[in-house]
């Protein structure tokens, strides 16, 4: 009985190994973690219940026989963060440089299926180098088995992919029908066909970093929704927006003790807004004061600055943020900004998750370029997003909301539950200046006229008042309360009740 | 007594002068131009007129736009305040004109003073010590000599056309004097085609004591000690005290004596001040008189109990003083620290913008007290005292248009150690966010050694930071001590982490005892041992710091004591950890399990990006025009572009010889701060 325990111990640790000391060393030297090393900090101190560990691949071609190390390149199971269930599986790129098999992909198949099963996140940590080319299309049907189960697990539990190392070929698209994308500067790329081909193909010349780097993925693609230093930085933050998210769909979204005043009057708050119509401000400001604890967890900062994503805590409970950023692009919507808040409405609203919306929206930024890349279908994405959710919305309009922007941008119309403005707001079809060079064309060669048509348009609707009165905005209110209204607005919204008519799936100009 | 009174000035003066009237239960009209119109001083004066576009020189100081302000509010009295018109004899004969008050000095007063030369004269006149010197022209080396040994050395020899430290020879002897003579000489002659010399007294060790007078229109004149100002950045007045470590009873006497001998030569009637600059001798010589109420009087007020404006709001109301030179006493401590919108980082430049927090430390009334001059009693022992005097709030502004100052922050206690103790604690509990500001810089001043020992002269700042400021190094006690605060903010933090919804019951997360906790490039392993009262956190060598503290998560102010000691931490977010800003020191703080600490350290150190090739962008602003192409060979201090930030433009040049590779920015375009302008090969 001795000797058989010996075993599993001798066993256990052969297989904590993975590729060998020498190989973790490299890995080391490169900056990067091991898969077992990346687990321990991703998971609670001893939480990691592992599977599968004695897998072994069944390939036999190329000699492959000759070395079947026991896990096959990724450490799979079940732990916790912060005490809540989360599965996790980490690619070992010791281990044939973490590539693809049949057997790795059953493994990882296993663990989503129980996540999907059991009703908890899905964390995975990439780190291969593609497909296990001795097994031929065994191992583009493992890919093809885990994008399937990606696909069945999308609005049930969140999945979340860290990418560690390298991720190219049919492997980004895993990741890429995940909730969430995060890299690891300087040591991670993502895609689709290398610098090599790219270069025998198209001739051009680039390195894998500026082709799939996290700078690339998170500034200009927006496939990656953040990047952090290191592998370390990499899985607190991981650890950070699990805090935020619910286990499934079935759930609420979690909520924790919280040190801040739900009534907490920002005094400041009356003069975010510059006297000059035309000066920006910071929305974060606005953001980080509402917040419980100024804590804001942003989703896609670098990409499609003209508009914020993220998630913050009201009385401790996740709410989802989407704001209009008056520094950049005037805050206008275009073609990136509605992808990136679509995206971010329809995962909120998949997982349950309040959306409390900030709007200083001058409008749709015009223009070929935006006409010709599709801003109208683009655009409709937002507008679908807000329109079919049916999670508390609360929409706070700051400044201004213009013509078919104040519309999208979660507007009473759109089952808006509260509609705040404050007093500052301006809801018009558009700015004044615009306004009246069409109404009063004929005047315009007098400038003194046009001057008082101007200010008469801004005195009869730069202001809430007018959609005040017809019920589109539900109260105005001070500035200086916002915390404490949105508070309330969604403390009232616990019991909402809201459903869709039945369809198979609805048809979102994607 | 005046019934109105109409404060020509802006910013934190103008908010000090109306609370003084109101004590006095005076009506008070300020005037505000349009930058100022959410401005402090406006919201708490009963009244306020506007008087034009944000430029002081459209607004503040247009004459005519004041006195109309003073017409339409009936105001019987005008206080101007420090800067602006305070000093303008115009200004005080225009209002002389029109019957009304000016709460300063009489007209010629101020004309006396505000001459250089002419002051200097009256000065000497009134037996009062001026820098001995040789005002005329100096024909050779032997008249040179000759001077020079009547006036004592050491001496300046210094060219009349003279500037940059070009033309000047400093000379202890005979020989020295000979030969500076010469090559001042011919330098001046080379530099600037002017080769006429003057000599004067070389101040060795010089320090900036100034004397606080106070005259009454009956011929009464006191002196209420002096205020030490020789912490200076190029001639601004950055940190003051009063009383001076340096000066004894005797010297205090003797410069007071000729302060006030000097204000009544000119009738003088109001608080004044009077410049001197003192050596290391205790020889003292006099600059100037400053014909206004000054920044720094508060330390003065700290430590005499005097509200100087009261007392000049009385005078120009006629009445005499109450107050007599033996009624001044100077009981405890004060310290003034001058917060300025400026980056110490990036070589103090101006930063203006939105105040998005501006807490200042609350204020505690201790130290002496007057009642309209008259003493009433010892200062609580032991008590400490804040004072801020501030005209900014928090999501106000900080303008473009004026002195960037945002507050003046002072401390009194009974003695030097105890205020500069208190003035530690009050920098570390002072929230600023949103600009850049030079509080760490004066936290830094309140910890270094010279100041702490007195020791400081004018040249303090320039020889200390000679190469600007580039944060403060904490030593390991400090480190230790906030090294075990943050470990025991950071389990609350943890515990709480732990406290969310969804969690599998009997499978809870244990939050452990035993952290490791960098900063600064220091490593401690430590051991928490937590009861309800605090932490008491035991470090691998053994020694414990007991840590308590109300901190929760969230808070960005802790305020705690570690042994009994307060310690004050402005804590803020990093990604895995905190980021600590403590004494002037700003520090990013990681704690972690032992576990995660080893896997840490395999990280690699990344270094920041080398930007020596680069032109970066100093500040937010609007290129004007590049002035170079891409492949030009520049050469040093050539102009590479025009930057405008607050309607100034910004030449910026080239640090040494290169060629220009790229250019990433053209005119017109909106750059941030340190956005990459050109590059260089």
């Amino acid at each position: 009985m001795k000797d058989i325990i010996q075993e599993l111990h001798d066993r256990r640790e052969a297989a904590r190994l993975g590729g060998g000391q020498k190989r973790i060393d490299a890995q080391h030297a490169k900056g990067k973690l091991t898969a077992r090393e990346r687990i321990e900090l991703l998971l609670d101190a001893d939480s990691f219940e592992e599977f599968d560990m004695f897998v072994a691949h069944r390939c036999t071609d190329f000699g492959m026989e000759e070395q079947r190390p026991a896990g096959d390149g990724v450490v799979t199971g079940w732990g916790t963060i912060n005490g809540r269930m989360v599965y996790v599986f980490s690619q070992d790129f010791t281990v044939f440089g973490g590539s693809l098999s049949e057997t790795h992909a059953q493994k990882i198949c296993k663990i989503m299926d129980m996540a999907i099963q059991n009703g908890a996140p899905v964390i995975g940590l990439n780190d291969s180098g593609g497909a296990r080319i001795q097994e031929g299309v065994a191992s583009l049907a493992g890919y093809a088995d885990v994008f399937q189960r990606n696909i069945m697990a999308s609005g049930v539990v969140p999945q979340i992919s860290v990418i560690m190392g390298p991720c190219a070929g049919g492997a980004v698209y895993s990741p890429a029908m995940t909730d969430f994308i995060f890299m690891v500067k300087d040591s991670s790329y993502m895609f689709v066909t290398g610098p090599d081909v790219v270069k025998t193909v198209t001739n051009e010349v680039v390195t894998a970093e500026e082709l799939g780097g996290a700078s690339t993925h998170t500034k200009k693609s927006s496939v990656a929704d953040g990047a952090f230093e290191n592998d370390v930085e990499a899985l607190a933050e991981v650890r950070r927006l699990v805090d935020f998210l619910p286990l499934n769909n079935r759930e609420k979204p979690p909520v924790r003790p919280f040190f801040d005043a739900p009534n907490r009057i920002e005094d400041s708050l009356d003069t975010l807004i510059p006297e000059n119509a035309n000066t920006p401000y910071d929305m974060k400001e606005l953001i980080l004061k509402v917040a419980d604890e100024g804590d804001f967890y942003e989703i896609q900062e670098d990409y499609a600055k003209n508009i914020i994503t993220g998630f913050i805590r009201l009385e401790g409970q996740t709410v989802g943020v989407v704001a209009n950023q008056p520094m950049v692009l005037a805050g206008c919507l275009d073609i990136d900004s509605s992808r990136k808040a679509a995206r971010f409405v329809r995962f909120c609203d998949a997982f349950e998750i309040p959306i409390l919306t900030f709007v200083d929206v001058p409008g749709f930024l015009p223009g070929t370029g935006q006409e010709y890349g599709g801003v109208i279908k683009h655009g409709a994405k937002l507008l679908f997003a807000y329109g079919e959710a049916t999670v508390p919305k609360v929409t706070v309009i700051t400044r201004k909301a213009y013509g078919g922007a104040y519309d999208v941008m979660a507007s009473k119309h759109l089952r808006g539950d509260f509609n705040y403005a404050w007093p500052t707001a301006e809801i018009a079809v558009m700015g004044a200046k615009g306004a009246v060079e069409i109404l009063y064309r004929s005047e315009l060669g007098d400038k003194e006229k046009i001057a008082e048509r101007t200010q008469n348009y801004e005195d009869r609707f730069a202001n809430p008042f007018v959609a005040a009165e017809k019920g589109f905005i539900d109260e105005v209110i001070q500035p200086r309360s916002t915390r404490r209204r949105v508070a309330r607005a969604f403390a009232s919204l616990r019991g909402k009740k809201l459903t869709n008519p039945w369809k198979k799936h609805d048809n979102i100009p994607l | 007594m005046f019934d109105k009174i109409l404060i020509a000035n802006r910013g934190e003066i103008a908010c000090r002068v109306i609370k003084t009237a109101r004590k006095m239960g005076i009506q008070t009209v300020a005037i505000y131009s349009d930058a100022d119109k959410n401005a402090l001083h406006v919201a708490m004066a009963d009244e306020a007129v506007h008087i034009g576009p944000p430029p002081a020189n459209q607004s503040y100081i247009v004459i005519d736009k004041v006195m109309e302000a003073i017409k339409a509010s009936g105001a019987q009295a005008v206080h101007p305040g420090y800067g602006f018109l305070s000093e303008n004899s115009k200004f005080a004969e225009a209002l002389d004109a029109a019957g009304v008050a000016f709460i300063g000095p009489p007209v010629k007063a101020i004309e006396a003073m505000g001459d250089k030369i002419t002051s200097k004269k009256i000065a000497q006149e009134a037996g009062v010590s001026t820098v001995p010197g040789y005002m005329g022209l100096i024909e050779d080396a032997d008249e040179a000599v000759k001077i020079s040994n009547q006036i004592g050395y050491p001496v300046m020899i210094k060219a009349s056309a003279g500037g940059g430290g070009k033309g000047m020879r400093i000379a202890w002897n005979d020989a020295e004097a000979r030969e500076g003579f010469q090559s001042s000489k011919n330098e001046a002659a080379n530099s600037f085609g002017d080769d006429r010399i003057f000599i004067e007294k070389f101040v060795t060790q010089p320090r900036h004591i100034e004397i606080q007078v106070l005259c009454d229109a009956h011929g009464n004149g006191i002196y209420l000690g002096e205020r030490e100002c020789s912490i200076q950045r190029r001639n601004q007045k950055v940190v003051e005290e009063a009383p001076s470590p340096f000066l004894d009873e005797a010297t205090r006497k003797a410069m007071g004596d000729q302060a006030v001998a000097l204000a009544k030569a000119v009738g003088y009637a109001s608080a004044g001040t009077v410049e001197f600059i003192v050596d290391g001798e205790k020889n003292f010589y006099f600059l100037e008189m400053n014909t206004r109420l000054q920044v720094e009087h508060p330390v003065t007020e700290l430590i005499t109990g005097v509200d100087l404006v009261e007392q000049m709001i009385r005078v120009a109301n006629g009445e005499p003083l109450t107050i007599t030179q033996d009624d001044v006493k100077l009981t405890g401590w004060a310290i003034e620290n001058r917060l300025y919108a400026e980056d110490p980082y990036r070589n103090f430049l101006p930063s203006i913008g939105r105040l998005t927090r501006y807490r200042p430390p609350a204020e505690v009334a201790a130290g002496p007290l007057l009642d309209n001059g008259k003493w009433q009693g010892d200062a609580p022992k032991g008590d400490t005292a804040v004072r801020n005097d501030t005209g900014v709030y928090e999501g106000g502004e900080i303008s473009m248009y004026y002195d960037p100052m945002i507050a003046k922050l002072c401390t009194w206690a009974p003695t030097r150690a105890e205020a500069i103790e208190a003035m530690r604690v009050a920098l570390d509990t002072f929230e600023v966010e949103g600009i850049g500001h030079n509080l760490p810089f004066v936290a830094a001043v309140m910890d270094h050694p010279i100041f702490i020992d007195g020791e400081m002269t004018t040249a303090f700042i320039a020889e200390q930071y000679p190469d600007g400021f580039e944060g403060v190094t904490l030593d390991e006690a400090a480190l230790r001590r906030i090294a075990a605060a943050t470990a025991a903010m950071n389990r609350v933090a943890e515990i709480r982490r732990t406290r969310v919804s969804g969690r599998m019951d009997n499978h809870e997360r244990h939050v452990g005892e035993d952290w490791n906790v960098t900063l600064q490039g220091a490593e401690f392993e430590v051991t928490i041992d937590a009861d309800p009262k605090g932490s008491t956190v035991t470090f691998a060598d053994g020694t414990a710091h007991r840590v308590e503290g109300d901190w929760t998560p969230g808070d960005q102010l802790a305020q705690m004591t570690v042994d009994g000691a307060p310690l004050v931490l402005k804590v803020g977010k990093i990604s895995g950890g905190f980021r600590i800003r403590s004494r002037g020191a700003d520090l990013k703080v990681h704690v972690r399990s032992p576990r995660h600490a080893e896997l840490a350290k395999l990280m690699p150190e990344k270094l920041p990006p080398d930007t020596s090739k680069l032109l970066l962008c100093p500040m937010p602003g609007l290129v004007v025009k590049i002035d170079v192409e891409e492949g030009q060979e520049v050469q040093e201090g050539q102009a590479l572009c025009t930057i405008e930030a607050m309607k100034m433009e910004n030449i910026l040049r080239a640090e040494r010889k290169g060629v220009v590779s790229k250019i990433n920015a053209g005119a017109g375009d909106s750059l941030a701060v340190d956005e990459v302008i050109m590059e260089f090969e």
